[in-house]
């Protein structure tokens, strides 16, 4: 049914209709709408499931962590310096095979303090063991949730999903709700292969010493890397039964003859396809390369995608610091020795809620038809900020790398 | 004892604890009362570490661990999961960690858990110290001990506070029963948790349970010392239901010992017997001995 609706409640909605039998909530924005409307079903009796108020956030993903293991489908959502308290149970839960499912409304992180969107929070826990799956508008969002369980519970990996703080949490949009039936035709009730009962006593996450520990590691990164079969394969039914387009692990726009491709992913995809659009009509050979699953790294579908452009530019809200945009850098791991290497650059933009306007998409685009060599930048700083906190204006241009990959000599292969 | 008695132990034979483990010996005594119909969130903590070498496991029972500090979290999660499972008749919850687990890293899951009211029996094995990373002070580090963060020396005289209180932190969140109990006294603690399990809603035990190593005592020492604690008044056993102390343990007359006695089976008060400032310290710490004893009306004789 289509409804205009707030992103955050067509979210609870939507896992709602996914029948979890434990939610756990702790408040922070921007993620406090989801818990709200998902409190506001449980008292109406829609959301029939255990409804716990967690005391904080590391309690939150430590109570979804013992009811999953009991054998409860468990959802619960955070943002920012939330899923920052949750680290150490995020690694947990992986490492455990718990199929948890988690809403991280993205946010920058603190210091200096700031409430709005960048992805910096699920970017930093990129090697906690969760698949992370980023959505671009409220309705992918409410179809990814639906797939986040299917596939969690397939592979015994926990899915995050990642939807960009105010821009999505926040908007209203018009967005297409499945009826319950149609959600329990893709989603099937949870029935874990093990948990904890006395009638099959089972001891979960015992200490391994160096004996065992490297094995079991290994056996999460082969478990890791069997996933984008489940996320390919649980896109495409999805899409089959819904007719909705889903996209897979990566969903390439105008990519055919593309000579200058732009990367991101979460909400700025929808301005990025505008502004592509647009180019388009002025007859520059620009696309767009749509991420839509970062764990698993899909380094194959990445280096066969992008290998054809001449220059890519990825346009990411956050940073490792002292490197440059993290996508960015595992996109370059795609191209080791490759023999058709595109130019590959990092765009630093909208961090702690920064508008990234069509201008600035269009002037990055325009920038790398003009000049490819591979350089990290910061987009839309504002340098009167810098002057009232009595920064140098070098400061600005020593932040910008240029030729962080210089061409190999004549004579290299 | 019969063969297939330790056979069937829930917490079987052949870990690795120290010899004369006073937790070891307290933890069997609470699971072999509780019974097989349980679910167990361990803490982090020699409890987990002695019991759960990969891929073996003493734990005959349902059995997680996750972290240090959040097992009255994973508690929650499961009782939560076995009611909305329908599956509450099946297993008792307990969560059980050391002293650092619940009075300092996990205090505030510890607080959630009570607060919630969720049906969980959290047992505290109060070793006094960090006994698995070391022996480091805790939050139920008692007065002048030494520990390897709290040792004594020439401006120190150990560890420079009193245990913390968490028997009535436990009764002031509302729990339906808080007890305190001592592996010197195991049929206490098997009658307690067998009250506990019979009673709806949060309840607390905190055991007290010397730590061989820890507390620089000999392994056979460990039920002579945890028994001293008792009857020098520094560790009451008592039980409250619903706010109210409903009975004590009364120290006999021919049992009772003075802290400076306690003190000298252990050498981790070894530089206060020794100092010329030592009576002025035994005193003190007497005087927290005589308080409990006043508090609870430890000596006499039961109604």
């Amino acid at each position: 049914m289509k409804a205009i609706m707030e992103g955050s409640q067509a979210v609870a909605q939507v896992v709602s209709l996914c029948k979890p039998n434990v939610v756990c909530a702790y408040p922070i924005t921007p993620q406090t709408h989801i818990v709200e409307r998902l409190a506001i079903l449980h008292s109406e009796g829609k959301l029939k499931a255990g409804f716990v108020l967690a005391e904080s956030e590391h309690s939150a993903a430590s109570i979804v962590l013992g009811a999953s293991a009991t054998g409860a489908r468990s959802y619960t959502a955070t943002s920012s310096q939330g899923l920052l308290l949750m680290t150490e149970v995020m690694f947990n839960i992986a490492g455990m095979r718990l199929p948890v499912v988690m809403t991280v409304a993205n946010r920058a992180v603190s210091a200096p303090i700031n409430i709005w969107n960048d992805q910096q929070d699920s970017m930093s826990l990129r090697d906690c063991g969760w698949i992370q799956m980023y959505a671009e508008d409220v309705q992918e969002a409410c179809d990814m949730h639906i797939q986040a369980f299917r596939i969690a519970e397939e592979l015994n990996i926990p899915v995050m999903v990642c939807m960009d703080g105010f821009v999505l949490t926040h908007s209203m949009e018009v967005v297409d709700i499945p009826s319950q039936d149609e959600v329990d035709e893709i989603l099937p009730p949870f029935a874990p292969s093990y948990f904890l009962t006395p009638k099959d006593p089972v001891t979960l996450g015992s200490m391994a010493g160096p004996d065992a520990y490297m094995e079991i590691r290994m056996l999460l990164h082969k478990a890791m890397k069997d996933a984008p079969r489940v996320i390919q394969d649980v896109s495409d039914e999805f899409e089959e039964k819904t007719g909705r387009h889903q996209g897979g692990l990566l969903d390439p726009y105008e990519l055919e003859d593309a000579e200058i491709v732009l990367v991101s992913m979460g909400s700025l995809l929808g301005t990025m396809k505008d502004v592509v659009d647009q180019l388009r009509d002025e007859g520059y050979p620009i696309g767009i390369l749509k991420v839509r699953t970062t764990r698993p790294f899909p380094r194959e579908k990445f280096h066969d995608l992008l290998c054809n452009a001449r220059a890519v530019a990825v346009l990411e809200k956050d940073i490792s610091l002292g490197l440059e945009g993290i996508l960015c850098s595992e996109i370059r791991s795609a191209f080791c020795r490759a023999a058709k290497t595109p130019n590959i650059s990092s765009f630093i933009v909208g961090l702690g809620g920064r508008d990234v306007r069509e201008d600035d998409i269009r002037n990055i685009a325009i920038s790398m038809f003009e000049n490819d060599s591979c350089r990290v930048e910061f987009v839309g700083i504002n340098k009167e900020a810098l002057a009232a906190a009595h920064w140098r204006a070098e400061d600005y241009t020593e932040c910008i790398s240029t030729d962080v990959c210089p061409k190999p000599e004549k004579g290299d292969s | 004892m019969a063969v297939e008695e330790v056979e069937s132990r829930l917490l079987a034979y052949g870990h690795t604890a120290c010899a004369g483990c006073g937790e070891a010996l307290a933890a069997r005594t609470v699971i072999e009362a509780a019974g097989p119909d349980v679910i167990i969130a361990n803490a982090t903590g020699c409890l987990e570490v002695f019991t759960t070498r990969f891929p073996r496991s003493a734990w005959r029972v349902p059995w997680i661990h996750s972290l240090f500090e959040n097992a009255a979290s994973v508690a929650s999660g499961i009782e939560v999961a076995l009611k909305a499972l329908e599956r509450s008749d099946e297993a008792k919850v307990i969560a059980q960690a050391g002293d650092g687990g619940t009075a300092d890293i996990g205090m505030g899951a510890f607080s959630g858990m009570l607060e919630r009211g969720h049906d969980i029996l959290y047992v505290c094995y109060d070793t006094e110290v960090y006994s698995n990373t070391g022996f480091q002070r805790s939050g139920l580090t008692p007065l002048y001990a030494h520990t390897t963060t709290s040792p004594a020396g020439e401006l120190t005289w150990g560890n420079a506070t009193r245990k913390k209180d968490l028997p009535s932190i436990a009764v002031d969140h509302g729990a339906v029963y808080v007890a305190t109990a001592s592996v010197g006294y195991p049929q206490d603690i098997t009658r307690k948790v067998k009250k506990a399990l019979s009673l709806s809603g949060p309840k607390y035990i905190q055991i007290h349970c010397p730590c061989v190593p820890g507390w620089g005592i000999e392994s056979h020492m460990t039920i002579r010392v945890a028994r001293a604690a008792v009857n020098s008044g520094l560790i009451p056993l008592f039980e409250i239901v619903e706010g109210n102390i409903i009975g004590v343990r009364k120290i006999k007359e021919d049992e009772r010992v003075s802290v400076e006695e306690y003190m000298k089976l252990q050498k981790r008060f070894s530089h206060v017997l020794k100092s010329p400032r030592g009576k002025d310290l035994i005193r003190q710490v007497q005087s927290i001995a005589n308080l409990n004893i006043e508090k609870f009306g430890l000596l006499g004789i039961n109604e």
